[in-house]
């Protein structure tokens, strides 16, 4: 057993969290709320540095990697705030050559659609299988998002698209990604506030000083590290399903994932004070993703539900 | 990241499931909680049967008669005796898991000769003599003072919460050598036979009713300068050098006699009638056993990862700060909802038997979690630890 990352782990990390300072740095990614969430030239070098086709076979012209690696990408895009329908472009590799991918579960009546505007394409998950419905069948009317930088059109009835394939995991593999985005908003949401903590001074000293504070930074990293090893064991149960039950380490993750990022983005205002209310400081914007990502593929409730049907 | 156990990890556990399985039913009752002279001699003979199998010190060095396993195999071990309902450390929980590494580390080759084998015998009973009246999250402010005549120390002072105080042989006891020295720089680490002179051991009785805490006072008390371990004012070095130790695997066995409770609680709800539907009927009480059961899974994964650390640098990782903090609030919440499900039956307490480290009764857990955010560091220290070591905030001025 040797639960750390490996070299190449590290790495990739790095050179992810590299491409997102250089390319998706804070004031582009604001920008991006003003082109749908995606432009398309900084899409292209996701796609030439290999996000998507991370888990996609080598001889199919993919990274070849796993789960594992998958899930520490996107838990560096989650921490840069990088937007797009990056969950449905990851699962869509391999499937359709779309380049923009958006996923939503069918429901009756009417559904929310992410980033509508820029799809190339929508799958569609249901309990025959996994559907694509072209961008140009889609009619939509833009709501007003909660996150700027989820924008969403709202669909009178999903269109039934044409078969792509049987939808046997997708739900946790697209749960499991929203839960890496997550752990990766908490990080970017508790490393803003300690950032803040350290510089801001009040009553002399700095506010990191004072332990209503300093105690409140502990806690996100607590919540944040907990949910981490969450995602890890869940990313090792979807490499190796014979290891564990990949249900129930899926919904785990996506418990602890989901509050680490809510939690942390609510403290991240909080220790911001008046600062962390107004839209000029990013805390609302991890908050905001954090609530965006939530209600994907079941609740938090019928998650508990899936795990407590195994205690 | 590779959570699977190799070829030889999978043959130890093997190798001591079948050893668990032979030796664990000739084992008889547990003794009443309040027993000590049956209690002692359950966890010792226990340790003795570790010893004979080879289990004994099990993350110690072969040098030093350990099995110098490494910290997966240490995790394995932990994890089959809890499992298998193995008896729990118990009072050797200081020789085994602090004493006795601090002495592989500091100690000389005579203390060590002394010392070492009887623990590994479940010959010597230790007990922890750091926390004062006065000192407690302040630690080094510690004022038992301990001054040199001739070849000895003579102390005088009082310590508290040392569990096993009464039933201990030795003592590891931070003492004031220096008063002029900043706090850090005046402690000595000594080596205290509880059978000295001038010793009074007096049991606390807990929340929880039990008393295996003690207050010692030391009125006087020569203790020959031979046992002291490390340099004189140099005992707070000594004492740290193995605390990220006791926060690497302490926990493992409570974690996973945790998770059987929570499994046991799941069991009693589906079986706990009222108003014609059950507890588990009702959703509020299901899903927070499902989410006690993420975070108990969140947990373990994570002490796998300081497990990993520590066999990659010899270190765990910061990860056990993190543990604790956070399992302790967890398991409150888990004695929470078990006080919901029994409704009017958690005014009972369930008398004797049980072992509280690990399980015990819903009821009485209730009240030993009350510890969980306070003994080995509070939730507070912990917080600190987390804010000023690991993010780098600034301490307080």
């Amino acid at each position: 057993m040797d639960f750390e990352l490996t070299d190449d782990q590290v790495a990739l990390c790095d050179g992810i969290r590299d491409l997102c300072q250089g390319r998706f740095d804070i004031d582009t990614v604001r920008g991006l709320a003003d082109c749908g969430g995606v432009d398309r030239q900084l899409w292209g070098e996701l796609v030439d540095t290999g996000v998507f086709s991370l888990v996609v076979p080598e001889e199919d012209g993919g990274v070849g990697l796993g789960w594992a690696e998958a899930g520490l990408v996107f838990e560096q895009l989650g921490r840069a705030l990088v937007p797009g329908p990056l969950v449905g472009t990851l699962l869509a590799a391999g499937v359709t050559d779309d380049a923009v991918v958006g996923l939503i579960e069918r429901t009756d009546g009417s559904a929310l659609v992410e980033y509508p505007d820029v799809l190339d394409a929508l799958l569609v998950l249901d309990g025959d299988g996994v559907w694509r419905v072209d961008a140009a069948e889609l009619s939509f009317e833009l709501a007003q998002s909660v996150d700027p930088l989820t924008p969403v059109g709202r669909v009178a009835e999903l269109p039934q698209g044409e078969e792509v394939g049987g939808c046997y995991g997708w739900v946790n593999r697209a749960v499991f990604l929203c839960s890496a985005l997550q752990v990766g908003l908490a990080t970017g949401a508790r490393e803003l506030a300690v950032a803040y903590a350290q510089e801001r001074q009040q009553f002399g000293k700095p506010i990191g000083q004072f332990q209503a504070v300093k105690h409140k930074c502990a806690d996100m990293y607590s919540r944040e590290e907990v949910a981490r090893a969450a995602l890890y064991y869940a990313s090792c149960v979807l490499d190796a399903p014979e290891l564990a039950d990949e249900d129930r380490a899926v919904s785990g993750a996506r418990i602890l994932a989901a509050e680490a990022a809510d939690h942390n983005g609510k403290d991240c205002v909080q220790v911001h004070g008046g600062m962390g209310f107004t839209w000029e400081i990013d805390a609302h914007l991890y908050l905001k993703r954090a609530w965006a990502l939530t209600p994907c593929f079941g609740s938090l409730d019928e998650h508990a539900e899936r795990i407590a049907a195994m205690v | 990241m590779d959570i699977r156990f190799s070829a030889e990890e999978i043959a130890f556990r093997d190798e001591l499931r079948d050893w668990l399985g032979e030796v664990l039913p000739t084992l008889g009752d547990p003794p009443d909680r309040d027993d000590w002279t049956a209690r002692r001699e359950w966890d010792m003979g226990w340790q003795r049967k570790l010893y004979d199998a080879g289990y004994a010190g099990i993350n110690w060095p072969s040098e030093f008669g350990g099995r110098g396993s490494t910290p997966t195999e240490h995790l394995i071990f932990l994890e089959e005796t809890t499992r298998m309902g193995a008896p729990y450390v118990g009072m050797n929980f200081v020789a085994q898991l602090h004493a006795g590494p601090t002495l592989i580390l500091e100690a000389t080759a005579e203390q060590q000769a002394r010392h070492l084998p009887a623990m590994l015998k479940g010959e010597e009973v230790w007990c922890q003599g750091f926390s004062e009246p006065n000192a407690g999250s302040d630690l080094a402010s510690l004022s038992t003072r301990a001054i040199r005549d001739g070849d000895h120390y003579v102390v005088t002072g009082q310590k508290i919460w040392t569990s096993f105080g009464h039933v201990a042989d030795y003592c590891e006891l931070l003492v004031r050598t220096d008063q002029e020295a900043p706090k850090h720089r005046g402690i000595t680490w000594l080596i205290c036979p509880m059978d000295l002179p001038g010793i009074e051991v007096r049991p606390i009785t807990t929340v929880a009713g039990s008393s295996e805490f003690c207050e010692v006072f030391f009125d006087e008390v020569r203790i020959p300068v031979e046992n002291r371990v490390g340099d004189e004012n140099d005992g707070w070095r000594v004492a740290m050098v193995t605390f990220s130790f006791e926060r690497g695997t302490a926990f493992i066995s409570e974690l996973l006699g945790t998770m059987n409770q929570l499994a046991e609680m799941a069991e009693l709800a589906r079986g706990i009638r009222r108003n014609g539907s059950t507890a588990w009927d009702d959703d509020e009480i299901r899903r927070e056993i499902g989410h006690l059961q993420a975070e108990y899974d969140a947990l373990w994964a994570l002490t796998k990862r300081v497990v990993s650390q520590a066999q990659r640098t010899g270190m765990p990782g910061p990860g056990g700060s993190v543990f604790k903090l956070y399992y302790a609030e967890v398991k409150k919440r888990m004695a929470d909802l078990a006080h919901r499900m029994l409704e009017r039956g958690a005014l009972v307490l369930a008398e004797g038997g049980g072992d509280e480290q690990t399980g015990g009764d819903m009821v009485a857990s209730r009240l030993y979690v009350l510890s969980l955010s306070i003994a080995a560091g509070t939730s507070e220290i912990q917080r600190n630890i987390i804010g000023e070591r690991i993010l780098g905030l600034p301490k307080e001025r």
